[in-house]
């Protein structure tokens, strides 16, 4: 039987973490290669790193950073953050990284999606979605919209026809960030979660609004999300990796305990 | 020093890594005279089954593994390469190298998790084995350890070489072989200590064999 996965998420700018993570002792970490062995060490499911360097030479960091952690860790993790051609995905790769991430490069140009998936395969290719709530029209049937640019653009895609959209260009999981949930630590946007883990065969991964191990259940329970992303929750030290599953599995969700 | 094959459709870089952790001395290699010199061999792959069986054949190193697994060279044969030590894959309509008889078939869309709800494909993620048979490189790796599968079709070998088998929508075999000659569907590379383990392992009934020639 499949678990659900626990991956932290860290925003890296220039090889290093935006904010430090605070651990036991509150010893603050601003190290990603560090930050990700321990949650490794932790019994964290999969990493995602958000690479979000403007310039060209921090990208080059963010390289060396990758390899750094492939030599780390082992289990899978993935890149994502500016990632806008099939070059900078091979880079990515080869550097060490499981799967590479797009977001806003895929509504410019879907056929990244499909380069990357017959490149590489599938499953190295994740699709961003971030999502904003919206009156429903006949453009956004669904009432939930694709916006880019940290949600300051909108883009007049529906997230529902968007999702299978990328299903059948080839994308491996879909990473589903609630730009209304996300910062507010008041729970994953359960309505959306299910309606795209429904209409997809795919992974979902939820995304934004964890502020606690209960809501993370109710993600992956009834919003039948794979995974759920979580940040502010572990990176301050308000719980640990191994308190969310305990949590979890006393939920009934079945989770990866053994590591 | 173990050998991890080198054609253009493996994971190498990884399966490198997980053993400089382990400090096992281990060359990425398609030469001939390194792949028989070696300890043993590691036979990852990855992508679609077609595609890496057409590397094998046009490099003239699916012969060359043969060959070696014949001489009784010990092979850990990861994913892809797990799958291609069959006969046949229906990915691409793959005449596959037929080391271990058998053959590989897709999860089917219309397999239900325990939820009842379609499972989703690729299976990607954390999952547990069933020992099904003694198997050396589980040794030391707990009953309740899970690995990390990503794949979209699974080993079908003949019943005597199954070793291990995971659930997902039914019960496939996950690991197959026979003792010096092993195929993983899961990644080890990327599955944690318990993946870790296993590779340490392979490694160990390498050196106590001592294929090295």
């Amino acid at each position: 039987m499949l678990s659900k996965r626990v991956i932290p998420c860290l925003d890296v700018r220039d090889g290093k973490l935006t904010k430090g993570v605070k651990f036991k002792g509150n010893i603050d970490i601003g190290d990603p290669v560090e930050t990700a062995r321990i949650y490794y060490e932790e019994g964290a499911d999969e990493i995602v790193f958000y690479d979000i360097t403007a310039s060209a030479e921090g990208r080059g960091i963010m390289l060396d950073v990758v390899d750094k952690v492939a030599s780390k860790i082992f289990i899978p993790f993935s890149v994502g953050g500016g990632i806008a051609t099939v070059e900078d995905m091979r880079a990515v790769l080869l550097a060490g990284a499981e799967k590479i991430s797009v977001n806003s490069a895929a509504v410019k140009n879907p056929d990244i999606v499909s380069q990357g998936a017959a490149a590489f395969g599938s499953q190295c290719v994740v699709v961003g979605m971030d999502v904003k709530s919206v009156a429903v029209s006949d453009a956004v049937p669904s009432g939930y919209e694709i916006v880019i640019h940290g949600g300051r653009k909108f883009t007049g895609l529906d997230a529902l026809d968007w999702a299978k959209t990328i299903e059948a260009l080839g994308a491996g999981e879909i990473c589903l960030n609630s730009i209304d949930a996300d910062g507010t630590k008041e729970g994953y946007e359960l309505t959306l979660t299910r309606l795209i883990s429904d209409n997809v065969g795919i992974p979902v991964i939820a995304s934004g609004g964890a502020g606690s191990p209960a809501h993370m259940a109710r993600a992956l329970t009834e919003g039948k999300a794979s995974a759920a992303l979580i940040a502010s929750i572990v990176h301050y030290g308000q719980y640990t990796i191994p308190q969310i599953k305990k949590y979890l599995s006393g939920e009934g969700v079945k989770v990866r305990e053994v590591w | 020093m173990l050998a991890i094959l080198e054609y253009n459709a493996g994971n190498q870089t990884s399966v490198r890594r997980a053993l400089d952790h382990l400090g096992i001395a281990c060359r990425i290699t398609n030469d001939p005279a390194l792949l028989a010199s070696s300890l043993g061999i590691i036979f990852p792959g990855v992508g679609a089954a077609g595609q890496a069986m057409d590397e094998l054949t046009r490099t003239g190193l699916g012969e060359l593994l043969k060959r070696q697994v014949d001489e009784g060279k010990p092979l850990l044969g990861i994913c892809v390469g797990c799958q291609i030590l069959l006969d046949y894959s229906p990915e691409n309509d793959t005449k596959a190298l037929g080391v271990i008889p058998g053959e590989c078939l897709m999860f089917h869309r219309a397999l239900t998790d325990e939820d009842g709800a379609p499972i989703r494909v690729p299976h990607m993620g954390w999952n547990r084995l069933t020992r099904e048979k003694p198997c050396e490189i589980l040794d030391g790796v707990e009953p309740e350890a899970e690995f990390y599968f990503v794949h979209s079709y699974y080993p079908s070998p003949a019943p005597e070489y199954v070793l291990a088998t995971t659930t997902y929508g039914a019960r496939f075999c996950s690991l197959h072989g026979r003792p010096g000659l092993w195929a993983v569907q899961f990644h080890p590379e990327k599955s944690g200590r318990p993946g870790l383990k296993l590779l340490s392992n392979f490694y160990q009934y390498c050196r106590r064999t001592g294929h090295a020639q």
